[in-house]
């Protein structure tokens, strides 16, 4: 092998251990940043060693061993650490001689619970929801800070900047890098999977044409989601999530057409929808439901992307079902924008009359006082009740209200449907 | 990305050999690892090609034959469907591999094509 496909191994071998090396790593020294600097050391270490011996049998555990004696070398050697010294630093001492083979059974046996410790943290509340996604596609995505930058379509420096924050947050506040066990456990989960969704939610607002970093991350995102379920098999809105994603993603190819443009859900071509992604969805959905909770807020969103999913054709679609399912999410999830779309699968189901009751409910929330689609739906419904002539007022308020060129004129289209 | 991984047949899976109970616990945990990192998408073990069947197309016509087929490297035993970032993770992930079977084997690695693949044409 080429001098430079062996370099190119050793870095890939690192990327895949990278997370894990970071968590442990991470744990012992209770610093991120010392960390990532002890774990680009051992790669260096094993940018020397290995084209010489070739890659040893778990390159995981020996990255970790030849990390550890960095870290040790690195307390003795630097004095501005005394305090950390004696802190960690006789723990460190008792661990000098450790083998491969101890540190290979240890890191089997907290490989999980390491890897959690580490996105809890990247994903703690005391961080803003932009430093946990930055944070979390850093440490355990292993995306570069340009990558992230790119994806976020934010500036570099920024994003630099924001890391680093970050990370001196975490310091400051003495986080342990362990997984929460009492109380806060599920306001802490509530925060992981709210930085999960919003990176896929990132990604799925990508449009044709775009870097392709930023599609990319629904797909970082959703191998997020299945690691956590690996490490969490008992915590429904994990699956919930889950499913919510890999159902999401089964359309990525069906909603844009040539030209770039937007597919409505209803106007799709069903036959493109990703058959395997929905498949694994609707097992996570069965996952989440087994375990107790079918109505989590995650799970019901779920459920309604499932919904989409069981209709071969858009007429096929159980609205009944749908609204239903909106009924309960508007309990565990309060959100004008829930209730929105709630009146719209009520206006399906039960008709138009059924849609005005419900939207005459939301409509002076504040939140959706510019919010395009709420004058479009009560537009749509009251089209279909026959009132042409306050559907064109609706239509055409909505017109005014969207950003979207495309959209605009879409509006407007129904808006001269109406008649004058 | 995703790829598929192909995990090629020998004489002994031809053969309909079961694998024994250690190469199944390791690939039991193969399996976890590959769940547990995110990639593992599906994946499964096929029968011998005698069990299998060949539709032949040529023009109009269609010709039904019957396995076992010859060139026994050629086919395949086994897969995987992953979702990676790029082929060096794919080809890493394959060294960590067990050995498949008994004796000599290969596991070959395709990529799919994926929509940006269309977007150009």
């Amino acid at each position: 092998m080429a001098a430079s496909e062996t370099h190119q191994a050793i870095e890939t071998v690192f990327r895949i251990e990278r997370a894990r090396l970071l968590s442990g790593l991470a744990r012992m020294v209770r610093d991120v940043s010392l960390a990532e600097e002890l774990a680009q050391d051992a790669l260096v270490v094993a940018l020397s060693e290995w084209p010489k011996t070739g890659v040893p049998q778990n390159p995981g555990a020996w990255l970790m061993v030849a990390a550890k004696r960095r870290a040790i070398d690195g307390f003795r050697r630097d004095r501005m650490l005394a305090r950390k010294h004696a802190e960690i630093g006789r723990d460190l001492e008792d661990e000098r001689d450790t083998s491969v083979g101890d540190i290979e059974a240890a890191m089997d046996d907290d490989l999980g619970d390491e890897l959690l410790g580490l996105i809890f943290t990247a994903c703690h509340p005391v961080l803003s929801r932009e430093a946990r996604a930055a944070l979390t596609l850093r440490l355990i995505g292993g995306l570069t800070t340009d990558e992230i930058a790119r994806a976020f379509l934010l500036n570099e420096a920024a994003v630099a900047q924001r890391i680093v924050r970050a990370k001196k947050t975490i310091a400051g506040a003495g986080l342990r890098f362990e997984v929460p066990r009492g109380g806060d456990r599920m306001e802490r989960l509530a925060s992981v999977l709210e930085v999960v969704y919003l990176i896929f939610n990132e990604g799925y607002a990508a449009t044709a044409g775009e870097d392709l970093i930023r599609p990319g991350l629904c797909a970082e995102a959703q191998r997020l989601g299945r690691i956590l379920a690996g490490l969490m098999p008992d915590e429904p809105e994990v699956f919930g999530l889950l499913a919510l994603m890999e159902i999401q993603a089964s359309r990525l190819s069906a909603r844009s057409a040539a030209d770039g443009s937007f597919i409505s859900l209803t106007e799709q071509d069903r036959a493109r929808w990703d058959q395997l992604l929905i498949r694994r969805g609707l097992a996570a959905l069965e996952r989440a439901k087994a375990l107790g909770g079918a109505d989590g807020p995650y799970a019901l969103q779920g459920a309604l992307a499932a919904c989409h999913a069981h209709a071969r054709k858009a007429e096929d679609t159980d609205w009944k079902r749908i609204a239903s399912l909106y009924d309960a999410l508007r309990v565990v999830m309060p959100s004008p924008v829930v209730d929105l779309n709630r009146a719209v699968a009520h206006s399906m189901a039960f008709g138009p009359e059924a849609g005005l009751m419900l939207i005459e409910g939301i409509d002076c929330a504040d939140a959706l006082r510019d919010y395009a689609p709420l004058p479009a739906a009560k537009g749509d419904f009251l089209f279909r009740a026959g009132r042409l002539a306050e559907a064109r007022v609706q239509f055409e308020r909505a017109a005014s209200l969207s950003r979207n060129a495309r959209e605009k004129a879409f509006l407007l289209g129904r808006a001269e449907a109406c008649g004058g | 990305m995703r790829v598929m991984v192909l995990v090629k047949a020998t004489k002994d899976s031809e053969a309909g050999t079961m694998p024994s109970m250690e190469l199944l616990t390791a690939m039991g945990k193969f399996n976890e690892q590959l769940a547990n990192a995110g990639i593992l998408l599906t994946g499964d073990g096929l029968k011998a090609s005698s069990q299998g069947k060949r539709v032949a197309f040529g023009g109009p016509g269609r010709t039904v034959i019957d396995g076992p087929f010859a060139e026994t490297r050629e086919l395949v035993a086994g897969f995987w469907l992953w979702q990676v970032k790029d082929m060096a993770e794919a080809v890493e992930w394959v060294k960590r591999c067990p050995n498949p079977m008994l004796g000599p084997s290969e596991i070959e690695i395709r990529p799919l094509f994926e929509a940006a693949d269309f977007a150009s044409s």
